[in-house]
């Protein structure tokens, strides 16, 4: 049963990967990619470990790959263009691909692999996201904040390339809206009630 | 688990450079932008790159071992090419502040992002396990991606920018590959634990999970080979050493390349020297072809920035002879050669950033015509540096070939150095050509030289350590000796 509902996720995961750089529309592709998330996900539930199941859907299809739908969204591609050479490197590039699959694949099969022993498979009650918590801040301290530092530069360098600051444009500086006082804003002027109208 | 067993004093340099990096973008950040750019960042580098130095060195050799649960591996070998990794990023730094100012360049993001990157190369020169080696070389590439383009309103820049990236991830793709094939067939990730396992396999005639390990070292040669530039992974290499703003081009034409050669030595001599054999052929070939490919091609470029590209991989190719010798000799050749090329590199594109002023780009070769008459110092320390490279005596860059000449001869492959002797004397040429230029044609452009203190102070400085390290290069050897010594 397993093995059969693990095909057939696979089956969709394939289908949904292919469709993703062969849809002509990138609305569709970005919401194949989605597809192949979820199916991903399922496999990782497959797997026992529901805790990274749960973080992909979270993490890929609710933040990023909705914020990647906008851009898909926003931004005019013209997918003519972008496809001119795919038509015409698609033989030569599937022959190469073909043939270094065939080749990597009479090098090595599964049978290569079996030198050591299999982790043995964890009783139903494993709490797997407690398990990470245990070893994340310990065992894998470094990696773990490297991975952090990776993603700042991430932020420092999108910003960097993206940020411009036009002279001459109208903004609003919240903090000088903040400080201003009353005696910035606001005139008072003594304005006579009654006045002296010479009369006609 | 205790906090004690972490050993976290191994990685104090790393720490103090994150802290460091993080203060000085916070501090950039709340400073008001000026005109003449972020001198205060600047500076605040320059102390950061210097701390971090004087804490390697002072700390060199010591609490050697594994440290952070096997994921940081500290030996001397480490601490020489961290020494030399803040020491090339730090001139980097002083002979890009000109150049920047002048195109209002000189932002605070520009030196925190080379900070993060020499960061990455710190963490791929101490890593312990595969893990760390694939998260160092991602923080090493990804702030220079956004380097190369940092000028965005260049467009050359941004189409290097983009093939750099493409490559790049190509590249880690490779690498991962071969990394999880490594890791299926010995079930670890740990690089000392993959060593064993792969001797026990190799000493055991397993053959079929032998087959495995040399197909997951081809892709893992290729992966570095890539990051190296080395023929054929070079397409990227010129395109982006020419489109790069020169400061960018000098950046990563020296201190990413020690982290790569660190990355070659973790992996090729730490985890996989049991199947030196192996590897051995498949270094000699991507040897052979960067030597020919790259002197042979340097010599029709007219831009100097590519054709010290195509120089670059010539070198690479000389560096991967000296791999190949294998043997302590042949390693520590091998790293006393990456060395002195990255000392001769910072030169050579420092050169053209002296050279270059506001609005004017000294990227071709012909800008050298009739240096001699306007400045003779600085065309004497140019001269220095291009028969340095060429491999002339009295100067570092002979012995560097001499050293990695002698294993390769030592390991018994006379054929192998009489070629790159050979294409030694190709290369020549075209350093020659840039000597000639500079000595006997007329000068086109002749308004004067003015370098900024720093700037000059630091390029002789650098023209001439290649003089005295040649004249006594002695000592660097035997550093270099001594720190792969087991």
């Amino acid at each position: 049963m397993e093995t059969f509902v693990f095909y057939v996720f696979s089956t969709i995961l394939m289908v949904a990967a292919v469709a993703v750089i062969t849809v002509r529309n990138a609305v569709q592709a970005a919401l194949s990619l989605v597809l192949v998330f979820f199916t991903s996900a399922a496999l990782w539930v497959l797997l026992e470990a529901e805790f990274l199941a749960v973080t992909l859907v979270v993490v890929y299809v609710g933040a990023v790959m909705v914020l990647f739908l906008f851009v898909v969204m926003m931004i005019d591609t013209n997918t003519a263009i972008l496809r001119e050479g795919f038509t015409k490197y698609l033989p030569i590039g599937l022959l190469v691909a073909v043939v270094m699959a065939a080749e990597m694949l009479m090098v090595v099969g599964s049978q290569s692999f079996g030198g050591h022993a299999l982790p043995l498979p964890h009783p139903a009650s494993y709490d797997n996201t407690a398990e990470l918590g245990a070893v994340l801040y310990t065992t894998y301290v470094y990696p773990f904040e490297i991975a952090s530092v990776i993603l700042l530069v991430a932020i420092v360098a999108a910003i960097s390339l993206t940020l411009r600051r036009r002279q001459g444009i109208k903004r609003q500086d919240p903090a000088q809206q903040v400080a201003v006082r009353r005696e910035d804003r606001v005139r008072l002027v003594q304005v006579p009630t009654v006045r002296d109208i010479p009369l006609p | 688990m205790t906090f004690a067993m972490l050993k976290i004093a191994a990685a104090g340099p790393e720490i103090l450079v994150l802290v460091g990096t993080c203060a000085i973008l916070m501090v950039d950040v709340f400073r008001s932008p000026r005109e003449g750019g972020s001198t205060l960042a600047y500076w605040l580098t320059l102390l950061l790159l210097l701390a971090g130095g004087v804490l390697t060195v002072l700390g060199f050799g010591q609490n050697a071992g594994l440290a952070l649960n096997g994921y940081f591996l500290k030996d001397s070998l480490g601490d020489l090419l961290k020494v030399f990794i803040y020491l090339a990023t730090f001139v980097t730094f002083v002979y890009s502040r000109e150049y920047l100012r002048e195109r209002g360049l000189l932002k605070g993001e520009f030196f925190v992002l080379g900070l993060f990157s020499m960061l990455g190369m710190l963490v791929l020169v101490s890593a312990g396990s595969f893990l760390t080696i694939f998260l160092g070389l991602e923080l090493l590439s990804l702030p220079l991606y956004a380097m190369v383009a940092f000028d965005r309103d260049s467009a050359v820049a941004s189409e290097a920018a983009m093939k750099y990236f493409v490559m790049g991830a190509i590249a880690t793709g490779m690498l991962l590959y071969g990394m999880s094939m490594l890791y299926g067939a010995t079930g670890s990730l740990d690089l000392a634990q993959v060593s064993a396992a792969v001797h026990q396999v190799v000493a055991g005639h397993a053959d079929q999970q032998q087959l495995v390990l040399v197909f997951g070292t081809v892709f893992v040669v290729v992966g570095v080979a890539f990051k190296l530039g080395a023929v054929p992974f070079h397409m990227w290499l010129p395109d982006v050493y020419q489109g790069s703003p020169t400061p960018v081009t000098l950046f990563l034409s020296a201190a990413p390349k020690l982290a790569a050669f660190a990355m070659l030595m973790r992996l090729l001599m730490g985890a996989l020297e049991p199947l030196v054999g192996q590897w051995q052929q498949m270094i000699a070939v991507l040897a052979v072809l960067s030597m020919v490919v790259g002197n042979v091609v340097a010599i029709s470029q007219t831009n100097i920035k590519r054709m010290l590209g195509y120089s670059a991989i010539a070198h690479v190719g000389f560096l991967f002879l000296g791999m190949m010798a294998s043997e302590p000799q042949g390693y520590s050749a091998a790293l006393f050669y990456m060395i002195t090329y990255s000392m001769m590199s910072l030169g050579s594109l420092g050169m053209v950033l002296l050279l270059s002023r506001a609005g004017f780009e000294a990227e071709r070769v012909e800008d050298f015509k009739g240096l001699n008459e306007r400045s003779p110092w600085f065309a004497a320390m140019m001269a220095i540096i291009m028969l340095s490279m060429a491999g002339a005596p009295p100067f570092i860059g002979f012995w560097a070939k001499w050293e990695v000449l002698r294993a390769v001869v030592f390991a018994g492959q006379v054929w192998l150095a009489i070629l790159a002797v050979f294409f030694s004397i190709i290369g020549a040429w075209y350093y020659l050509r840039v000597v000639w230029f500079m000595y006997f044609e007329k000068a086109r452009d002749v308004t004067p030289l003015v370098p900024t203190v720093g700037m000059g102070a630091m390029i002789s400085v650098n023209g001439l350590a290649l003089l005295c390290l040649g004249v006594f290069p002695g000592s660097l050897m035997a550093v270099c000796l001594m720190v792969l010594s087991r």
